[in-house]
Formats: C-alpha cells, structure tokens, sequence
C-alpha cells in the first residue's frame, strides 16, 4: 500500500482538447507578438491608474497559489511526516513547476522595460527595502528548486545508457542524498514570497478599501496560498482520474480535506477577527461593491467548511469538488480583490481587461497545461502501481 | 461515531499545527511589527510652492516643460483636426505630460477659488515625497532622492518597467508610456538638468503671477504660513520665479485660504507646498495620514527579514524536519528511483 512507485501514464499526445488548447496558445502567442512589436497599449487596457492589470494579477498573484500544491504537499509530507499522502506529491511538484514557471513568463510579458530584467540579479542596483525585489528574487530561486525537485522524475525515465553517457549516476546519488536540503529550501521560499504578495499591498495605503488593507496581508496571503495549494491537488486528483480512468484516491482526499478546512477556518478567524478589531465590519453591509466583494469572497470561504469538515458529506464526490472549486475561487477572489477590485486610485480610473489581454492569460495557462498532460504521459509522475488494470486511456 | 470524531479532531488538531508551524515566525514577528522610523527632510531641499489663488491658469508652466524635458505636446483626438501639434491640450500627467494645470469646476463658475458656484485651478506634478513610495517599491533602485536637494529622479537604465512605482504612489504621479513598444516611466524630475546650470525648474521660471515658486522649502514653509496669517484682501508683495530672488514681485490682494497647508504632513511630508482656496480633496489632492506607506511596507519587511535571522532558522528547522522524513521513511526520499519498477 505504502509502495508508490510513479509511472508514465502514456497514451497519446496529441488529442483533440490538446489542439484545442494548442490554438489558444497559438492566439495568445500573436498577441504576446503585437505586445512587443507596437507596446503593451495596443493589445492591454492597463492604464496610468491601473497599472497591474491581468497579466500580474492572473498568471502571477494568483498563478502561483495555483502552483503551491508543491509546497503544500511538501509541508505535510515531509515536514509533518505524513507520508499516507506521498502519492499526491509528485503531481503535486509538476503543478508548481509549470505554475511558477509560466508566471515567470508572464512577468517577463508584462514588464515594460524586459531587456533591463537582469539587473535584478546585479547587486549594485540591488533595493533592499523593495516588498517586490524580495518576491523577484525568491520566486526565481523557487522555480529553480521546484525543477531541481522535479529532476528524479527525468533521471528515473532516463536510459541507462544515456545516464552511462553523460555519467549523470554520481548527480542522481547526490539528489538522492541531499534532497532534504531542497526540500527545505522548497518549504521556505514559498512562504516567504507568497506572504510577500500580501505585503506588496501595504504601499497601497488608501488606495486600497480598508476591508482588505490590513498588517495583517501576509499571513492572510500565505494562508490562503496554503488553501489553494491543496484546493488544487484535490482539483488536479479528481480530474485526472476522470479523465484517465484511473483509480480514485478518495480515502486520501477525505482525510486531507479535513486539513483544509482547518485552514480554512483558520483564514477566517484572521481575516474577520482583523476587520473587526479594526472597526471596520460596518463597510461589509453598506451594500456598495467593496461590501458586495468582500461578501462573496467570505462566503466562498466558508462555504467549503461545511463539506470539507464533516466526513459524510466529504464522501460525496460531487459535494467534495464543488468545494474544492469554491475555495480556489475564493482564494482567487481575495487575492483579485486585493490586487484590483477594492483598489480605487481616484481621478475617475477604471479598469477592465481587452479580449487581447485575456487572449495573453488564458494562452499562458493553455500552455500551462498542454507541458502538464505532456509531462503526465511521458514521464514518471502520476502513482503507477495500478496502471495494468486502469488500462490505456484513448 | 466516536471514530469519526476523534479522527476529525485529528485532522483539524494537524491543519492547525500545520498553519501555526508555517506562520509561527511571521506571525510571532507581526505581533511586534511596527513602522520604521519616519524620514527627515534633506538639508538643502528645495521645492515649489503652488498658490492656486495666483494662478491664472495661462498653462505656461505646461509648455515650458515641455520644451525643458523634450516632450512632444498632447492633443485629445477630438481636437486633433485643429492646428495639430501646435498647442498642447493634456488633460492629465501622462507619458508625454510632466505637469499639467488642471480645472475645478462648480455650478455657474461665477467666482474664481470658491467651492460652490466657482471655479479654481491646479497643478499636477511631482510632489518629491520626504518618504516617497516610489523609491521604496522600486526592486532596481531606478527611483533615487538626491540626498542634499531631495529630488526625487529616475533612471530608465535600472528601470525594468514593473510599474510598482505608478501603482504605489499616492498621487498617481509616475506614468509610464504604454503606447511606446520601449516605453519608459515618465515624471517631473523638477528640471535639475536645469538645475545644476543655476537655473529655475521650468515652470517657477515662466510662471506669470509666482504662482509656481521656487525655493528652499523651509522658506518656502514660513512663505506659506505667513500668507495664511494675513487678512484676506489685504494688499500683499508676491515673489515670482525664486523666493528670495532678484526678480520683480506684484503686489496683489491676499487670496481666501482654506487653512491647510497642503504637503507639509502628507504622506510623511512633501518638497512642495499647495496654498488653495477650494478644499484639496475637490482639486484632486488626495486626504493622507502624516506617515508614508513606504513606512508601514519597510516596517513589515525589516521585521520579518531582519538580519534575514527568521528566515534562516525556518529553514534550519524545515531542513532538519525534512531529513528526518527521509531518514526514518525510504518512501519519504522523492529521489528514490523507480527503476526497479520502470522501464529498466
């Protein structure tokens, strides 16, 4: 039960909803084109007044909460020991991979001077005091661990012979002995920048609703980066098993669920603990936007609790998935609130994404997904002790 | 029944300890977490007064920047079939605009510098914040404050156009250029390429009424509250171009002042004073806490990374933790192979 040797799913690459996905890509990618050709003004609707548009809010801010079922896995596998959920770990990395790394690419999209992007790295234009500088930095080692932590899954599908070649044997015994190092390091870096991206929001001031400005941002932020991480490995479970026929990992979600509510209703007591202490609950009910915002986005918190606490109701698939689906739109609307819709910069500002600018988001995750199901199909990730009685997928 | 519950207990007991054991430090640090300490205003700061009582709102500042800073003028495409290019209609500070005078407007206009049934004009530019926002968001230290005249400059080589500068300072005042394929930030950088030639920033220099005027801001602080002191309609000596310059002043009746120096506190304090007659907040002038948000921002992150001691003993304890997973769980290793089940 405990043996959880991964194996390649195989079947075919290109099917139908891969070409589907690859003609989005293929929009996305002539819009990136324009982006660079005639400047962001001809295919974005970002403003002076708005600058941080789709780009950084989807694919970045929220983007990566998507990718730390990584480090969420990580915590509770190794740090906690909980080694019952090792099955879901493997996946779990490939998602935070592919997450992390496109968001990087969408940084680089989105940044309005990109051929200057490497005096990040230069020291002498190093500002310490930057929020930003912090997540820079740290999201680029990140990335860097998350494919050092990946790279088994490449030696183990590797040819003997090509590993004998390029003598790659003393590499994979030097993974193997200090990979706990990287483990750590992809347990730190994901707390501390995803905690970042709420202090980012501290500059803000009163530009930002007080329903959402708070000191308390990072650790709301980092909660919720924890919720979504394993939101999207219960997501990622479900929907591989569907879609491949393979067999459920039920009794291991139901168990993991109950941390998730824990969470959940960890972020909750923070969240309207701190809006409350600060004498701001009264802005909840004015029935304006922000109050309508805030609202919705408390309820999609507390909505999940309810299933993902009580055993009986977490047996019930459907009722488990829609939860799932609940407490990631929850976390994405805290996070697009925080970011653009309870910030108001004055002078009459407004701001909604072009059809281009989306093209550019929804390209970037297509693309996101085709590595995913590529990598799933020829590389050891998903758990493979039941591969010969799951059968070839079509 | 009683299995259940105790499992659950088990379960929410490890969400628990696994959100406090991840958060432990930062929030142990954030119960302690308090701004970093204010910001002083540099020894020779220099600045502008802006009294909206004097302004006539003839837009010369507007032109001569943009002759100073090699801008091209700015035309809404309504009024592009009129003389195009030949006069300068920016409604905003843009990617192309510095600086702009801009219009309050209420009911019939009858009275200039009154808040009801008036009428009252505004410059937008730099305020050159003692704490600015932009410097302390900037990843690349493209945004920097002079440290003998606190002008606040940036450097387009640093600059690699996150636009964390525009979306954090209070006053909307970096702009970058997005119709430009290599567009860059844009902002009043109070001419100090004319600056170090001996002259005037370019709008205290054309300034007709002294209504943009230069100087120390010390002087230009005493300046201010002496206007505040003195009746409304009595006759008053105005400066033009540089407080304490050899230039000619006018003599003028005092304008009616809302009792507020606007830039003084604001936002941990500003180079430039507004004197007005109409409330700031009508003009576009945003209310603010006397502390700057650079503040609060550094005060969290100097807390939680100082001497980068918290994180590191995370990651001690996170390493440790993680070794004794591998160690006592073969199954625990990620880089276990799977040879023996694989291809090989």
């Amino acid at each position: 039960m405990s043996e959880t040797a991964h194996q390649p799913l195989g079947g075919r690459i290109v099917t139908k909803p891969f070409m589907i996905l690859g003609l989005l890509v293929l929009i996305g990618g002539y819009f990136i084109l324009r982006r660079f050709i005639f400047g962001m003004g001809d295919v974005s609707n970002m403003s002076n007044g708005y600058p941080i548009g789709t780009w950084v809010v989807l694919d970045v801010v929220i983007g990566t909460a998507f990718g730390c079922g990584g480090f969420a896995m990580a915590l509770l596998v190794y740090i906690f020991n909980r080694n019952a959920y090792h099955p879901l770990i493997r996946p779990a990395l490939l998602g935070g991979v592919f997450g992390y790394t496109l968001a990087g690419l969408a940084v680089m999209i989105d940044l309005g001077r990109y051929w200057n992007a490497f005096n990040l790295l230069l020291p002498w234009y190093a500002q310490i005091n930057s929020v930003i500088f912090e997540v820079a930095l740290c999201v680029m080692a990140y990335i860097t661990v998350l494919w050092i932590e990946f790279w088994p899954a490449f030696l183990e599908r590797m040819p003997p012979a090509f590993k004998q070649r390029f003598n790659l044997h003393p590499l994979q015994a030097f993974l193997r002995r200090y990979m706990y190092v990287f483990i750590g390091l992809g347990v730190l870096l994901p707390t501390m920048h995803q905690s970042s991206l709420g202090s980012v929001l501290l500059i803000m001031g009163s530009k930002l609703s007080p329903l959402w400005y708070t000191t308390w941002l990072p650790l709301l932020f980092l909660i919720s980066a924890l919720t979504m991480g394993y939101g999207v490995v219960m997501l990622e479970s479900t929907l591989v098993q569907r879609a491949f026929k393979r067999p459920s990992e039920a009794a291991l979600l139901t168990k993991l669920s109950r941390i998730v509510a824990g969470l959940l209703v960890a972020f909750l007591v923070v969240r309207i603990g701190d809006v409350l202490a600060r004498g701001q609950l009264g802005l909840a009910f004015t029935g304006d936007r922000y109050s309508l915002l805030f609202l919705m986005e408390t309820a999609l918190f507390a909505a999940p609790v309810f299933v993902l606490a009580s055993r009986r109701r977490c047996a019930n698939e459907r009722l488990r998935f829609l939860a799932t689906l609940s407490l990631l739109a929850a976390g994405s609307l805290y996070r697009m609130n925080g970011y653009l819709l309870a910030i108001n910069p004055g002078n009459g500002w407004t701001y909604f994404p072009s059809a281009p600018e989306l093209m550019i988001t929804i390209g970037v995750v297509c693309l996101e997904i085709m590595l995913y199901l590529i990598f799933i199909k020829t590389l050891p990730v998903l758990p493979g002790r039941t591969i010969e009685s799951a059968g070839r997928p079509s | 029944m009683d299995q259940n519950r105790r499992q659950f207990l088990r379960g929410a007991a490890g969400a628990i300890t696994t959100a406090a054991a991840a958060v432990a430090a930062p929030v142990h640090e954030a119960l302690a977490f308090g701004p970093r300490e204010p910001k002083a205003l540099p020894p020779k700061a220099v600045g502008m007064l802006y009294d909206s009582t004097l302004c006539v709102g003839c837009k010369a500042c507007v032109s001569a920047c943009k002759v100073a800073n090699g801008m091209p003028a700015e035309q809404p495409a309504t009024l592009a079939a009129w003389n195009e290019g030949t006069w300068d209609a920016a409604e905003d500070i843009s990617g192309q605009t510095l600086n702009v005078i801009r219009v309050y407007q209420d009911g019939t206009m009858a009275r200039k510098d009154r808040e009801q049934d008036g009428y009252a004009f505004v410059k937008r530019h730099c305020l050159h914040c003692v704490d600015p926002s932009c410097i302390s968001v900037c990843p690349v230290s493209a945004m920097q404050k002079d440290p003998v005249t606190g002008i606040v400059t940036h450097n387009p080589d640093a600059c690699i156009g996150c636009r964390y500068c525009v979306y954090g300072c209070p006053f909307n005042v970096p702009q970058y250029q997005f119709d430009e394929a290599f567009g860059r930030i844009a902002k009043c950088q109070f001419c100090n390429h004319l600056q170090a030639q001996g002259q005037l920033p370019a709008c205290c220099d054309v300034c007709p009424t002294g209504a943009s005027l230069f100087g120390l801001v010390e002087d230009l602080q005493a300046e201010a509250e002496q206007r505040l002191a003195v009746k409304p309609g009595a006759m008053y000596e105005f400066p033009r171009g540089k407080l304490g310059g050899d230039r000619v002043g006018h003599t003028a009746p005092m304008g009616e002042y809302q009792p507020h120096i606007y830039g003084e506190k604001e936002s941990g304090g500003t180079q430039v004073r507004y004197l007005t007659g109409v409330p700031h907040e009508k003009l576009g002038l945003p209310e603010l806490p006397d502390h700057s948000y650079a503040a609060v921002s550094e005060g969290m992150q100097h807390t939680l990374y100082k001497g980068m001691i918290a994180p590191l003993a995370l990651l001690g304890g996170l390493v440790v933790l993680a070794r004794r997973s591998a160690k006592t769980d073969h199954d625990a290793d990620p880089t276990r192979t799977d040879e023996e089940d694989s291809s090989s």
